[in-house]
């Protein structure tokens, strides 16, 4: 299985490691370089040598979309640091692409809530933090 | 009418006080704090502060209430997104967005959102017909018609120069609609000659360019 991930930050590098550590094909596409380095992160090997792919480029470039393998993706997350950016990418992904699952991180509940209803599988980081504070403090 | 705009930037701002000028109910959002400030200086309550592709902000701009959607923020991702919004969530039913770069014109179609202005590629276009040496020349693209109008010179040396317009090899699906000769236009008859150096209208489906090229400017593209 090919997992497209596109934003290597802390939740997109983390899921790369783990989907790479099950035995997937991961390919990450990023706009900084530097963000290589959370995929090296305490690794034993090297990202490329342990087996994974890294793309630098932008998420909305279909140039560099199509480096990082799209075309060919099971799996596509979207997770860069901007809502717009991943909702776009998204549709892309499902649309253009016909990419089977696409997950997208969206952090603004009222845009993540709108976007699911569409039929877009979105991860609400906000929306989970606010229901764990709510349990914790038994509101 | 009554119209929103998503940013506040040269082209927000100047939009607005243009169809203000014109009578219009405008309301002009804008989410860096100092720039709403100055243009609040002079459009005062028709320009509030924050970020257009959050809903509450669209909410309170009056969205449901929009005749038109106008997205012109410096962002393509945000510009696509304000209007898919605009559109599908709140049903406003004319939109109009910008295209920073015009590569990213093709998300705007794949989501359906149009028009899309993109000023490169309106500037392309126009230089485009200053400089007809270029070969191939859109005058008029239709997408969803899946029609468009073109401008060609006859080069010396093209298969089309000096045949009758019954003789040249055109595509099925495409049609010489004009003859420009100089300086004077005429809607040639079957048994009009084509010379070179006569720039020649056509109306063509989409994907004929590469063979209307060959008839008309083979060595195209490349300026003399």
């Amino acid at each position: 299985m090919l997992v497209v991930i596109v934003g290597a930050g802390r939740v997109g590098s983390t899921v790369a490691r783990a989907a790479l550590a099950a035995g997937h094909e991961v390919s990450v596409l990023d706009e900084d370089p530097l963000s290589h380095e959370r995929l090296d992160e305490g690794q034993a090997t090297s990202w490329e040598d342990a087996g994974g792919r890294f793309t630098v480029g932008h998420a909305i470039e279909v140039g560099a979309l199509e480096e990082a393998g799209i075309q060919d993706a099971d799996v596509f997350i979207a997770s860069t640091d901007g809502d717009n950016t991943n909702l776009v990418i998204a549709q892309i992904a499902q649309r253009r692409f016909d990419v089977e699952r696409v997950v997208v991180r969206v952090m603004d509940p009222a845009r993540a809530g709108w976007y699911a209803e569409q039929g877009l599988h979105t991860i609400c980081p906000t929306q989970a933090a606010i229901a764990e504070f709510k349990q914790v403090l038994d509101l | 009418m009554y119209v929103v705009i998503a940013g506040g930037g040269k082209v927000g701002w100047n939009l607005a006080r243009e169809l203000i000028g014109k009578g219009h109910e405008i309301t002009l959002l804008e989410n860096s704090r100092r720039r709403y400030l100055t243009i609040e200086e002079e459009l005062e309550h028709a320009v509030q502060y924050g970020d257009a592709s959050e809903l509450w902000v669209l909410e309170r701009a009056g969205i449901q209430r929009a005749d038109l959607v106008i997205a012109v923020t410096g962002d393509d991702e945000d510009n696509l997104l304000i209007c898919q919004i605009a559109r599908e969530k709140y049903l406003c039913e004319r939109i109009i967005a910008r295209v920073n770069n015009p590569r990213n014109l093709q998300w705007f179609e794949l989501l359906g959102i149009q028009p899309a202005v993109s000023a490169t590629d309106l500037i392309l276009r126009l230089i485009e017909h200053e400089v007809p040496s270029y070969g191939l020349v859109h005058l008029l693209d239709l997408p969803a018609e899946q029609l468009e109008i073109i401008e060609v010179e006859v080069a010396e040396s093209a298969p089309a120069a000096g045949k009758a317009v019954e003789q040249v090899a055109l595509p099925e699906g495409s049609l010489i609609i004009s003859v420009l000769r100089g300086g004077k236009g005429f809607v040639p008859n079957a048994e009009t000659v084509i010379e070179a150096g006569d720039e020649v209208l056509l109306v063509l489906d989409p994907g004929l360019e590469e063979a209307i090229t060959e008839q008309f400017a083979p060595n195209g593209r490349s300026p003399e």
